[in-house]
């Protein structure tokens, strides 16, 4: 493989640039775009060259969007906080439950354990609107349908399979023979536990539970069947702004942008976590 | 790299931590939260088997499988069931092909090469259902810059996933965008994990490299190949997000896979019974292939493990 000719270095080249080229495209253009006016937007042909303005996301934050058409109330921001406390109250849920029932899974091997284990993680490839049309329909009924309790409890679906997968696999890596010692010498599970064998499977935890965020906060379906107006992460919020505001394309693009910023920072962030969390410890890099 | 990975695997040694009741105490409460959760599941089959409107309550019955054999003779469930198999077909496809190639491109671990990758991480992790809105700005017939783009190639007024013809290709060109970096990224590490040998060996012996790729590269990988693979056809055939965004399942019912027929059932023709209906058929294709797919997942992790 050493021997590459001229030809295949520049075959290369320019193989890997229009794969560049095609996956940074789209995010590069609605970041620019988010710093335009809707005039600049509508321009034929569209343009690199344009003076930036912060406009729309004054309007973002502020709240009101003032057009020829009138004020616009818009809500984006509190759709940002609604995927905030749903995506971390949804992963301190899941790490809660799920980390003790990874131990379990991964130390002891009881009665019904693998069909357990199974059976969780098949709910990970069950249709939502399975499982999310009945629920509304129980929802109205348990008062659940208008608080973040139902939403975080059905988000458990996405969060907690992920977790307990991830982590019981680090748990599994771990050798047993430091947590038994240190039991041998009078300590008790939970000693053991919380002093051996979670410092050795934080990084497994971390993986879990940063990748656990991400899939909440970009989950759709879920809050589409069941959030009520005033519960609404970014992603529904967003399809909901598109339908009110029409054609404020800039402030489309600005509310888009601060709705993937997080995760997208998130991800650069911990990259490194990240390729192995998504195999769920298929590969090892 | 976990810590134990340099220590073959020890034999597994059970020991009790305090009573035998403990790792059902552990796992105690996330199955509560799950059983919750199976409730509905029960409740989406018993609905599946009544004529249920929910615009119609006093006819409210139980018909067993009529819904079921109904759609036996329903063109619209038939074309249901076309346009899901048929995404499923074209973005696995191509999302594999492409992956494959790109992970091909950046086998050697060089700065630029792992810096490329990681940037390819950015589309995986945006929000499909945002992915697709952005793709909607970009795609607009008045002002959308790849409208533009495509008239310099001689598609004048292209218009995406308006246009019954090509709503299919615009939703599945998403599709790719958001998730080839899913399997390039899978397919990347079993690459790099791939014994050298074999590679040197046929080096050396002069085969030409796209024999090579055929009859050694491509076969050791192909255990990662197939669980790449099997999950994404698991996530495919359920589509919601990307597609709902973009156009609701339209032009028409272009665009009405499993998901988004069911949704459009139950929330729009309020047919309950239908929707369920359709929810558990899905199910059960999706299930015959997550079986599939933990298997070969089990498999390959093992392996995994085997090699440290």
């Amino acid at each position: 493989m050493e021997h590459e000719s001229r030809l295949e270095r520049w075959l290369r080249g320019i193989a890997l640039a229009l794969v560049v080229t095609f996956f940074m495209f789209p995010i590069v253009w609605i970041v620019l775009m988010s710093f335009q006016t809707n005039e600049t937007i509508l321009r034929m042909p569209p343009s690199l060259l344009f003076t930036p303005t912060l406009s729309n996301y004054e309007a973002l934050i502020t709240g009101r969007l003032v057009s020829n058409a009138g004020v616009l109330e818009i809500e984006f921001m509190s759709n940002l906080m609604n995927s905030a406390i749903l995506s971390v109250g949804s992963v301190t849920i899941a790490l809660l439950l799920g980390v003790p029932a990874a131990y379990a899974f991964a130390r002891h091997q009881f009665r019904g354990s693998e069909d357990i284990a199974f059976t969780l993680l098949s709910f990970r490839f069950a249709p939502p609107l399975l499982v999310l049309l009945p629920l509304t329909l129980y929802f109205q009924e348990l008062g659940l349908a208008d608080t973040y309790v139902g939403l975080i409890w059905v988000y458990q679906l996405i969060c907690l399979p992920l977790i307990l997968w991830i982590v019981r696999g680090y748990f599994e890596d771990i050798s047993p023979d430091v947590e038994y010692a240190y039991r041998i010498s009078g300590h008790s599970w939970w000693a053991t536990f919380r002093d051996i064998a979670l410092p050795l499977a934080r990084p497994g935890i971390a993986a879990a539970g940063l990748l656990a965020f991400i899939f909440a906060w970009n989950n759709f379906i879920f809050a589409l069947v069941l959030a009520s107006a005033d519960k609404q992460p970014v992603t529904v919020g967003a399809l909901a702004f598109v339908t009110a505001s029409g054609i404020q394309y800039g402030q489309i693009a600005a509310a888009i942008v601060l709705s993937i910023a997080p995760t997208l920072a998130l991800a650069l962030y911990a990259q490194r976590y990240l390729v192995e969390g998504l195999s769920l410890g298929a590969v090892k890099g | 790299m976990p810590l134990a990975a340099a220590v073959p695997a020890p034999p597994r040694r059970r020991f009790r931590i305090g009573p035998r009741l403990l790792p059902y105490l552990l796992s105690l409460p996330a199955l509560l939260v799950c059983i919750g959760i199976l409730i509905p599941f029960g409740t989406a089959i018993y609905y599946s088997l009544q004529r249920y409107r929910l615009s119609q309550p006093w006819a409210r019955s139980m018909n067993w499988g009529e819904n079921y054999i109904n759609f036996l003779s329903d063109p619209s469930f038939w074309n249901t069931l076309q346009v899901s198999l048929t995404y499923t077909v074209l973005t696995v496809g191509l999302e594999l092909v492409l992956g494959l190639g790109i992970a091909l491109l950046l086998q050697k671990r060089t700065l630029l090469n792992n810096v490329i990758s990681v940037t390819l991480l950015l589309p995986l992790m945006t929000a499909p259902a945002l992915a697709a809105l952005m793709w909607k700005l970009m795609t607009n017939p008045n002002f959308g810059v790849l409208s533009y783009l495509v008239g310099f190639v001689g598609f004048e007024d292209f218009r995406w996933a308006s246009d019954p013809s090509t709503a299919l290709l615009t939703v599945v060109l998403v599709d790719i965008w958001v998730y080839t970096p899913f399997i390039m990224i899978l397919l990347l590490a079993g690459l790099r994990s791939l014994p050298t040998q074999p590679f040197e060996a046929a080096a050396l012996d002069g085969v030409p490299r796209f024999v090579a790729f055929f009859r050694i590269t491509l076969p050791m990988l192909m255990p990662y190949i197939l669980t790449a693979a099997l999950f994404r056809m698991l996530e495919s055939i359920q589509q919601f997000d990307i597609i709902y965004a973009m156009t609701q399942g339209g032009p028409g019912d272009t665009l009405t896979v499993f998901q988004v027929e069911a949704y459009l059932n139950f929330f729009q023709s309020t047919n309950v019974g239908r929707s369920a209906a359709l929810l558990l058929i899905l199910w059960a294709i999706t299930f015959f292939f997550s079986n599939l797919f933990i298997k070969n997942w089990l498999r390959l992790r093992e392996r995994a493990r085997g090699e440290h």
